[in-house]
């Protein structure tokens, strides 16, 4: 009885000491938060950080204007080019997934999800950058949009590997040609989950310094063309936070306010799009 | 359904079909992320080749530095990338196991999703928001409570001294945080397709919930979780930014745990814009020649192990 007693303890111990490693684990989501709010806040309270550009260290009233346009314009081409390729493989993948080359398109996505990002922007720089001989936002672009591509494949085959396979049979059953079965039937009742895959490749790709590096580069100025460099949200918190300048370090931190906010944003709206699509793929 | 229509096939000769044209359309599309990773790789290599056939292999074993004098060596670079890496598994695996481990349990639904969300969220942080993090935060307390303390009492054993705010030791923290998303999504997932038989049998047998998770659950799922380590491991060799703001960027061999370094993507992304001629830019690109390709072999590696555990548990 003793032994079995002490069984019992030991049990209880170890559920408790994995309870406390799973908070551990979520101080750092806790104290990153804390700290870009508490550091960021008195740089955001200000208006025209959003609607200034970069000025002089000393000279009051610098923004970040430029780098929000930027990610826009960087990000959106990015989407342009990921997202309809992205979308289309990830059809493939669902709707021929007994294809042998579906398995190997599934593998390379995979193994894309992990290239290092740095790697990614060494690519755009030899692709884009050193051709036509100056930095520009459409490399920055490539490169972003390469690390989108899989995570729009493989949210979008989720999306449409959900829909119960009667609606495709009963497509099918009244003659649709394969190609409407899956735009115009299949797609449409997984749309959800498709934006869901097309945010979070959003929120990633707004988020990523190391291609844009030598790619977009970054841009003291406001500049809308894409065909010259261009300033982006994490360049500026890279940038920022590493100059020895007190008033930089706060815009640093006041722009990664931002950068969080954004991309914690955009998560959680996918999540409640993903979880509208369970919800909803269950009631066809 | 493709073996449905082919038996039909035998009975009665299958009407002329039109050709599948959405199939051979979506097929070329989808033909894009295969094609890109090989071109990614061959168009780094061609850009690599000057340093390629000015130093051959000697480059992969070469300590140097200096671009003056265009005498370069990868190893230190290699070292730092490969130091920080495993530094960073040693403090996540034991984590993002025991979180797995709970994420994966039954029941309680509420507080799991909330956890599960929390874990999942730590993923969406861009790595510059940690860099920053780090560098202002994360590498001063960790100087102040962790460093300074083991150098006064243990700096006597080799391998613990210098501390060093900028570091070996600090960069593999951060790591450590960044990794733990990848670590735990993958190795619940495996934990969950663990048959329930198992669990039931075990409890059954009067063991107690840590007997099943430790002599049942986890041996069961062991080549998955090794799968996910590896796979956080592909994910910690390529992380850039974070890495590079808190390493200290100085290229040697670190004496220490706690001193300077630098790793193959740190040294890309501080030197690249700077490197001029033809053979310093060349190298840069060779060293991420290296890492793309140590980082494509570990993760083929693990997604092979997720898979085979994966179809091995459920079958």
């Amino acid at each position: 009885m003793n032994r079995n007693a002490r069984r019992g303890y030991m049990s209880g111990a170890s559920l408790g000491i994995m309870y406390a490693l799973t908070v551990l684990a979520l101080i750092p989501l806790g104290l990153v938060l804390w700290f870009t709010a508490s550091k960021g806040l008195s740089s955001v309270l200000h208006p025209e950080f959003f609607t200034n550009v970069e000025r002089p260290v000393g000279v009051p009233g610098a923004g970040i204007a430029h780098a929000l346009v930027g990610t826009g314009i960087l990000v959106g081409i990015a989407s342009l080019m990921a997202i309809p390729i992205g979308v289309l493989t990830g059809v493939y993948l669902a709707e021929y997934n007994y294809a042998r080359w579906a398995g190997w398109v599934r593998l390379a996505s995979d193994v894309l999800v992990g290239t290092p990002s740095i790697a990614v922007g060494l690519f755009a720089y030899a692709l884009v950058v050193a051709p036509f001989h100056h930095f520009s936002g459409v490399s920055g672009s490539v490169a972003l949009a390469i690390l989108m591509l899989p995570i729009v494949i493989r949210t979008t085959e989720g999306a449409v590997a959900l829909i119960p396979s009667g609606l495709r049979e009963s497509g099918l059953a009244l003659g649709l040609p394969r190609w409407r079965v899956s735009l115009q039937l299949i797609l449409p009742a997984a749309i959800p989950g498709v934006i869901t895959g097309a945010l979070l490749a959003v929120a990633r790709a707004s988020g990523e310094t190391a291609p844009l590096l030598f790619t977009a580069f970054g841009n003291q100025h406001f500049s809308l063309d894409p065909s010259q460099a261009l300033q982006a949200l994490p360049l500026t918190v890279y940038h920022y936070a590493l100059q020895p300048y007190k008033s930089l370090q706060d815009q640093a931190w006041g722009a990664a306010l931002v950068l969080v906010v954004m991309v914690l944003v955009i998560n959680l709206l996918s999540r409640w799009v993903l979880r509208r699509q369970i919800r909803l793929a269950g009631q066809l | 359904m493709a073996s449905a229509v082919g038996s039909r096939k035998a009975l009665i000769p299958a009407p002329r079909r039109p050709p599948d044209r959405f199939r051979t359309l979506t097929a070329v599309v989808a033909s894009t992320a295969p094609v890109l990773l090989v071109v990614i790789v061959a168009i780094l290599f061609q850009q690599a080749g000057p340093a390629v056939k000015h130093y051959g292999l000697a480059f992969l074993t070469g300590v140097d530095w200096n671009p003056v004098t265009e005498s370069f060596g990868a190893v230190p670079a290699i070292f730092g990338t490969v130091a920080t890496s495993f530094m960073a598994l040693v403090i996540a695996v034991p984590i993002g196991v025991a979180v797995a481990v709970v994420l994966a349990e039954q029941g309680q639904q509420g507080l799991r999703s909330v956890l599960g969300t929390g874990i999942e969220l730590l993923a969406a942080i861009p790595s510059v928001v940690y860099g920053i993090w780090a560098l202002y935060v994360l590498a001063p307390w960790s100087y102040e409570h962790i460093e300074i303390p083991v150098s006064d009492h243990l700096g006597l054993i080799p391998y613990l001294g210098h501390p060093a705010v900028r570091g070996l030791f600090n960069a593999a923290l951060v790591l450590a945080v960044m990794i733990l998303p990848t670590l735990t999504a993958v190795s619940r997932d495996v934990i969950r397709a663990v048959p329930r038989g198992l669990r039931e049998n075990a409890i059954a047998l009067g063991a107690t919930w840590w007997e099943t998770t430790w002599r049942v659950i986890l041996p069961a799922a062991r080549p998955g979780i090794f799968g996910a380590v590896i796979l956080a491991l592909g994910r910690a060799l390529g992380e850039t930014i974070a890495v590079t703001m808190v390493i200290g960027n100085r290229y040697e061999i670190p004496p220490t745990i706690f001193s300077p370094a630098y790793t193959l993507a740190s040294v890309i992304a501080n030197e690249f814009t700077e490197a001029t001629g033809t053979l310093y830019p060349a190298v840069l690109i060779e060293l991420g020649l290296v890492l793309i390709l140590v980082t494509l072999t570990v993760n083929l590696f693990a997604l092979l192990l997720v898979r085979s555990a994966q179809s091995r548990v459920a079958v």
